[in-house]
């Protein structure tokens, strides 16, 4: 059976003023999903996840939220928990005192257990009495994910929470989210970041300038990057030149420099997988030893680029995060 | 917790979180604020220190309406800090929490955050005007209990005479303290509203937070003018001296009332402003940083319209003009005081009693010489006071020097005979006291019309 959907949108359209911050959006998120939003800045990535949030309503099109139409400000129903533009908290209340007042605002007295366990379910049980002031911006980013879940949220949207995330604050926050999918709600998130979107999305949905340029499932979108460049270390670079001049299909890329110990010992090559299989085949044939072998920019990443033509002048190189200080050509604003 | 969402039905739209827990939640804010806090500390402790150590000394502030009897009735100390209230301090405190009330959650960035929790733009400002007035009101409250604590616990509840010079006991003095400090509520909720005005309008700028204390601070240089009187009474920060009006037998109670209508004008028309900008304020701009220059036209210029409208409804309907200050009323009111402290006088000294009544005291005043109009405030008054004794055929005379402000107050300085109130003391048989003829503190009624 087809599951619910927990956010149907079509043709949403929203201007301010003569800025176009989205165009013509079509956005299905089935129930008991995690779904990612992704683009680069000034895509409409935020405007988007505001109105599902009630914080702003379209031009244009129509949006139905857990089954419900929504055409006027702050009308969403209930169940739909969040923040867009950070975690709004209030620094001179201790994390318990936050959460407290909000709990105390939503339903009043009482519910002191709910606070105690959000705090241990985003891992901040022994800095709970302490002010918010203090806190690092991933502390608050976990913080701000535990208020949003006070409000047994049947549709979380989240604005870049990853953002300041440690290693193992992120593992924390990707449990509490699967947790909540698995429960049956839907969570939306964006985020810059395409591995956190790729470890922990069913869906993604890659905004550009207003439009949606792909959504579908994470292991779709790597299809989308076109031919990769790869980066080949072996025991014998010119050797390894030699056979991918000889291999049709496949080309050289000149001129890339990695963090790579061996980079002056790597190819970088660029063609279709079985250009490259042959060639693995014909280095090995050769005696030629293979030390690494990967795609320069990792596939989510390159089908961002490639969507958007943010990378079209760049090579951000395998580190890469897709940010504005990475991608100069991208709009700075957000909107 | 989270076996709960797969079952939980669909809900329609939610209600809006109630006001009252979005009062509480506002107030838990506001409170939880380090400056807050400290604020209504220095409001409990300053006043308190302050009136008991002054009360001790000899030194006293005269500059200020009952500065003189600091050291000799404990009510005075509470008078002394009600009338430096009306100057900038009140202003300044509604600058702290309502200036702020509203901007702080665009300094925090929570303005999303907030509307998703409570789903009421009306709502919202509803709880934080009445957070940030309550927090307004504790800080007055916490004053005068502080000014009324040093001061009756330093020296006792001696009576004092009034701005007439007629004594009042400690029951008229605790009825009408009480009532003084009761009547700087409404201009306080004036400048209230245009805290929530300047912290609607203008965000994170600190022209927001510090509306109050410059609108404060262009009326008081208005009231420093010789301005028509029409226009000195007609602004909230007039109301911060019509107190003075209730110290006075009978009461001068015209600029009161004005001034409690022009506060509640200004009350509610800065808040129906506020609240205007506020629900029509688009929270999805994330660049919006204030209205900058659109203020002064949907902020400041319906204020200054609401200034211009009651000063024509005061001209109109008090017949008021000029600056209020007039020989007659100045003669007549010198006359009254000194009667009532010649009486006091008298007691001190242990002669024989003599009423008010009985000495038929006049008053004549000149200012500046015969080529100055006898009218208008300044330091130049000159006054002659000439009072009869029952079986007497002489006729006593006192001089004054007068200076009189454009609010109407005005210190008499006794200028001889020395008996009278040339010296700053008399010599009792309890030992020397200091003299109420010497100097005192006076007010006219500006409003009141002369024949």
């Amino acid at each position: 059976m087809q599951p619910a959907a927990a956010v149907r949108a079509r043709g949403i359209t929203k201007t301010f003023g003569d800025v176009i911050a989205l165009d013509g959006v079509d956005l299905d998120l089935p129930e008991g999903q995690i779904h990612g939003l992704v683009g680069p800045n000034g895509a409409g990535k935020t405007t988007l996840l505001g109105m599902l949030l009630g914080l702003a309503v379209a031009d244009g099109g129509s949006l139905e939220i857990l089954g419900s139409p929504v055409g006027r400000i702050l009308s969403v129903p209930g169940g739909v928990t969040g923040f867009v533009d950070g975690p709004g908290l209030y620094p001179e209340l201790t994390a318990r005192q936050n959460l407290a007042a909000l709990v105390s605002l939503r339903s009043g007295a009482g519910r002191s257990a709910d606070v105690d366990e959000l705090l241990d379910r985003v891992g901040l049980t022994e800095v709970a009495g302490d002010s918010v002031r203090g806190f690092s911006l991933g502390m608050r980013q976990r913080l701000g994910l535990a208020a949003a879940l006070l409000g047994e949220p049947r549709l979380l949207v989240l604005d870049e929470p990853a953002n300041g995330l440690d290693p193992a604050g992120k593992r924390q926050v990707h449990q509490v989210l699967t947790d909540l999918a698995e429960a049956g709600g839907t969570v939306v998130l964006s985020s810059h970041r395409m591995d956190d979107l790729a470890a922990l999305c069913d869906d993604v949905t890659l905004l550009s300038t207003g439009r949606v340029v792909f959504s579908g499932p994470v292991h779709k979108l790597a299809t989308e990057s076109g031919e990769l460049d790869y980066r080949l270390v072996t025991t014998d670079a010119d050797g390894a030149r030699r056979l991918a001049d000889d291999i049709p299909g496949l080309s050289q890329v000149a001129g890339r420099k990695s963090q790579s110990q061996y980079d002056d010992q790597s190819v970088v090559v660029r063609g279709p997988e079985p250009a490259l299989d042959d060639l693995v085949a014909r280095l090995v044939g050769a005696g030629i030893a293979i030390r690494e072998l990967g795609p320069v920019v990792p596939p989510l990443e390159a089908a961002f680029l490639a969507l958007t033509g943010a990378g079209a002048d760049t090579d951000p190189g395998p580190d890469a995060d897709i940010s504005p200080a990475s991608t100069p050509d991208l709009q700075e604003t957000s909107r | 917790m989270t076996a709960a969402i797969v079952d939980a039905p669909v809900r329609t739209q939610p209600q809006p979180v109630a006001v009252s827990r979005c009062y509480t939640f506002e107030l838990v804010k506001l409170v939880s604020q380090w400056r807050v806090r400290l604020v209504f500390l220095a409001c409990l402790l300053a006043p308190a220190i302050y009136t008991a150590v002054i009360s001790q000394q000899t030194s006293l502030p005269a500059d200020a309406v009952y500065g003189r009897w600091m050291n000799q009735s404990g009510w005075a100390g509470s008078l002394v800090i009600l009338d430096v209230m009306g100057t900038l301090v009140l202003p300044l405190l509604t600058c702290l929490v309502a200036g702020d009330v509203f901007a702080v959650e665009d300094r925090l960035g929570t303005w999303r955050h907030l509307m998703v929790a409570v789903r009421s733009p009306r709502r919202i400002f509803v709880s934080k005007a009445m957070a940030a007035l309550t927090v307004t009101l504790a800080l007055l409250a916490a004053l005068l209990v502080s000014s009324l604590a040093g001061g009756l616990l330093a020296l006792g509840t001696q009576p004092m005479p009034g701005l007439d010079g007629h004594i009042m006991d400690s029951g008229e003095l605790t009825r009408t303290v009480l009532l003084g400090w009761l009547t700087i509520v409404p201009p306080t909720l004036a400048f209230s509203a245009v805290g929530l005005l300047g912290s609607v309008a203008l965000g994170r700028s600190p022209l927001g937070l510090l509306m109050p204390v410059i609108i404060a601070l262009i009326l008081e240089g208005v009231q420093l003018m010789p301005v028509p009187v029409a226009l000195r009474v007609a602004t909230p920060m007039n109301a911060f001296i019509t107190h003075r009006g209730l110290f006075t037998a009978p009461g001068q109670l015209g600029s009161l009332w004005i001034g409690l209508a022009v506060s509640l004008a200004w009350t509610a028309l800065a808040t129906y402003l506020a609240y205007r900008l506020f629900v029509r304020r688009d929270f999805t701009d994330l660049a919006y940083d204030g209205m900058g220059r659109r203020f002064l036209v949907a902020g400041l210029a319906p204020l200054a319209g609401l200034a211009a409208v009651t000063t024509v409804v005061v001209a109109v309907t008090t017949g008021a003009n000029g600056t209020g200050i007039e020989r007659p009323k100045l003669e007549a009111s010198l006359a009254t005081s000194f009667s009532h402290l010649y009486v006091l006088q008298t007691e001190q000294l242990n002669r024989q009693a003599v009423t008010e009544e009985q000495l038929h005291a006049t008053a004549k005043c000149d200012k500046a010489g015969e080529r100055v109009e006898d009218h208008g405030p300044g330091a130049d008054w000159r006054c002659v006071v000439t009072w009869t004794l029952p079986g007497a055929t002489a006729t006593g005379n006192a001089i004054y020097q007068l200076d009189v402000t454009a609010d109407g107050r005005y210190v008499a300085d006794g200028d001889g005979p020395k008996e009278v109130n040339g010296f700053f003391q008399v010599a009792t048989p309890l030992g020397d006291r200091p003299n109420p003829l010497w100097q005192f503190d006076g007010v006219v009624d500006l409003l009141a019309t002369t024949k």
